[in-house]
């Protein structure tokens, strides 16, 4: 069992939008240290350059060839890949754990940049269920509509949709922030731990339902509240950041933030930790 | 906490596949096009979320003089079936059958066509109740009405959409919309009984395609039955049509019964329905099922990838999803 410490950079963490709590003991999970950041490597990452841009045609290549090629290209020192007619294939631009600019001129399927820690994306079209699912860090931009889970169990980084989105968005979402310009369909935040999603239309039924944590600013009509999701005071620094995120998003600066609800857990399931050592123990 | 999203996501895995299944359709509203051979493409797209069977529901250009009925005597039969394969000569038995039931019931046989051993196309003059006339048709041992209608040209078969295009000469079939299944089977065997799309019997022209799981389906089947509705199948897709058929039966229109069906069918679904000048979409109140839609002036073309939409548009186009609880129709 691991035994929860709080570290002296707590400010500095959670100014970051990361949660501060350092675990200690036998664990294989491991949280957010600021001090570390500069020194995080992962093995097999490259060093790019942005300026180096090339193009990539995948019309005619499976996924598994496709994404090989961008890491060939990441290798060869391009920081700026171009991919030219994605056409809706599944899995595209999945696993990057490097800096790069990574741009879709097109729509993707399923999958799309799944798993990623640190890329810049931005997608010129739509994309399909579960686009950036457990993204780590970076920022990825949908200039159009998005399928359901969009955001599914994102760690952290900023997951931004000028459009509308399906069902289920940021559902069991542990970090970072979720920004739709346009309307969100039923379940959104269904389950969400940690972190923070921003819907600027109007959200379907069941929002946050089960979450345990986090925060839903809502800038249109609710459909309805799911389980324990209930409504806060929006406070003068919840305005400041949704300004702050909003223009950093480019969707509308001028978006009247102060006219938003926001939705908190109400903590009533709030079981979870209670449970966790149990199931903890039995796994080791 | 997270433990509860894998499972969920676990619960869906079988014999190392996702359980699914692939639903396309598309509707051009001004003109006709070679309808079999883009609904072949689409299909043939989402083989991946369904190998087993592949089905066909076309709106053709037929000259609407007569009733098209395709009909099967016997089965094709794959893993998991309870149906077994049988002999030619067998088949030939329960086609005279077929041909005196027809003869009895009035009905003139303008042109046939047997397509395989065990499925026929035919062509027959007839104005009576085609409830009536069904019973009589499938009262003959194994033979069931895939469809019946002045437009409605039904084809289902074990295989992927280009096998059976292909086995059926579907890409010389040209119409104004459609709508088709790849179907991997999980509530019931691998057969053409099982597979979709079904016959909104005993509507001419009314077919449903599905993607998901009923829950309710026994309660529902045995409350239809008891209304004199019938079921071919075990497949809980067949309850869709059936439920359909069974509001329009009571002056519902389409669009009404579809609504209807957002309470009354529990489970996950999104389903397509088609008749003779619409075609429809509904997805369940918990959008668990996935749809990605086009639509312009003349043309809807959705499917459950858009890689379906993708192998006839593959132009940049916008697309989306609808959302939960969302039914919508469109007319020719």
């Amino acid at each position: 069992m691991a035994n929860l410490k709080t570290t002296e950079k707590k400010s500095k963490a959670q100014s970051m939008g990361m949660h501060s709590e350092v675990l200690t003991g036998r664990t294989q999970q491991k949280f957010f240290n600021p001090d570390e950041a500069e020194n995080f490597y992962y093995f097999g990452t490259y060093e790019v350059d942005f300026n180096k841009r090339t193009e990539l045609d995948v019309k005619n290549m499976e996924a598994p060839e496709a994404n090989k090629k961008i890491d060939s290209l990441m290798s060869e020192g391009y920081g700026t890949i171009v991919i030219k007619n994605p056409q809706g294939k599944h899995s595209l631009g999945v696993g990057i754990l490097n800096k790069l600019n990574l741009i879709f001129e097109g729509s993707l399927g399923y999958f799309g940049v799944g798993s990623c820690d640190g890329p810049s994306v931005r997608i010129n079209g739509r994309v399909g269920w579960s686009c950036a699912q457990n993204l780590m860090a970076g920022k990825v931009v949908v200039e159009k509509n998005a399928g359901s889970s969009f955001g599914a169990a994102i760690r952290g980084g900023d997951l931004i949709c000028k459009g509308s989105v399906g069902a289920r968005t940021g559902i069991d979402m542990k970090g970072g922030t979720i920004i739709v310009g346009g309307d969100a369909g039923a379940f959104t935040g269904f389950m969400m731990q940690r972190g923070r999603i921003i819907v600027l239309g109007d959200v379907g039924i069941n929002l946050g339902d089960s979450m345990y944590d986090g925060n839903i600013f809502i800038g249109g009509k609710i459909g309805s509240f799911g389980s324990d999701a209930v409504t806060s005071d929006l406070t003068s620094s919840d305005k400041d950041w949704l300004k702050r995120k909003l223009k950093v998003a480019e969707i509308d600066e001028n978006f009247d933030v102060s006219k938003m609800t926001k939705i908190v857990a109400g903590k009533k399931l709030w079981n979870y930790d209670n449970l966790e050592p149990t199931e903890k123990k039995g796994a080791i | 906490m997270g433990s509860r999203y894998l499972f969920g996501l676990f619960a869906v895995v079988k014999k190392g596949n996702i359980i699914m299944c692939g639903i396309a359709g598309l509707i051009h509203k001004d003109k006709s096009v070679n309808i079999g051979s883009e609904l072949q493409s689409m299909l043939q797209a989402l083989k991946h979320r369904g190998p087993d069977s592949t089905g066909y529901a076309l709106y053709a250009d037929n000259d609407g003089q007569n009733f098209i009925m395709r009909f099967k005597v016997g089965e094709n039969v794959g893993e998991g079936s309870n149906a077994v394969n049988e002999e030619t000569s067998v088949y030939d038995k329960r086609k005279k059958i077929v041909d005196k039931n027809l003869s009895d019931l009035g009905a003139i046989i303008v042109k046939e066509e047997r397509l395989t051993p065990y499925s026929f196309r035919y062509e027959i003059k007839y104005d009576k109740d085609l409830m009536e006339f069904s019973k009589k048709i499938e009262s003959a041992e194994m033979t069931e009405i895939l469809s019946i209608g002045k437009s409605l040209e039904l084809i289902k078969d074990i295989g992927d959409a280009k096998e059976v295009c292909d086995r059926y000469n579907l890409d010389k079939i040209t119409g104004t919309h459609g709508i088709g299944h790849a179907r991997m089977a999980t509530e019931s065997g691998v057969d053409i009984k099982s597979a979709h799309p079904f016959w909104g019997y005993p509507f001419s022209d009314v077919s449903v395609v599905h993607n998901g799981q009923l829950t309710n389906y026994w309660n529902n089947r045995r409350a239809l039955e008891n209304k004199g509705m019938r079921f071919m199948s075990e497949c809980d897709s067949e309850l869709i049509a059936v439920y359909l058929a069974e509001k329009m039966r009571n002056d519902a229109t389409l669009e009404e019964g579809m609504k209807d069906s957002l309470k009354g069918l529990d489970g996950v679904f999104t389903y397509f329905v088609a008749t003779k000048d619409s075609l429809g979409m509904a997805k369940d109140t918990m959008a668990a099922k996935p749809l990605v839609l086009y639509e312009s002036d003349n043309l809807v073309a959705m499917g459950s990838e858009e890689i379906a939409i993708r192998s006839i548009l593959p132009q940049e186009i916008d697309t989306y999803d609808p959302f939960d609880g969302e039914v919508k129709v469109w007319q020719i």
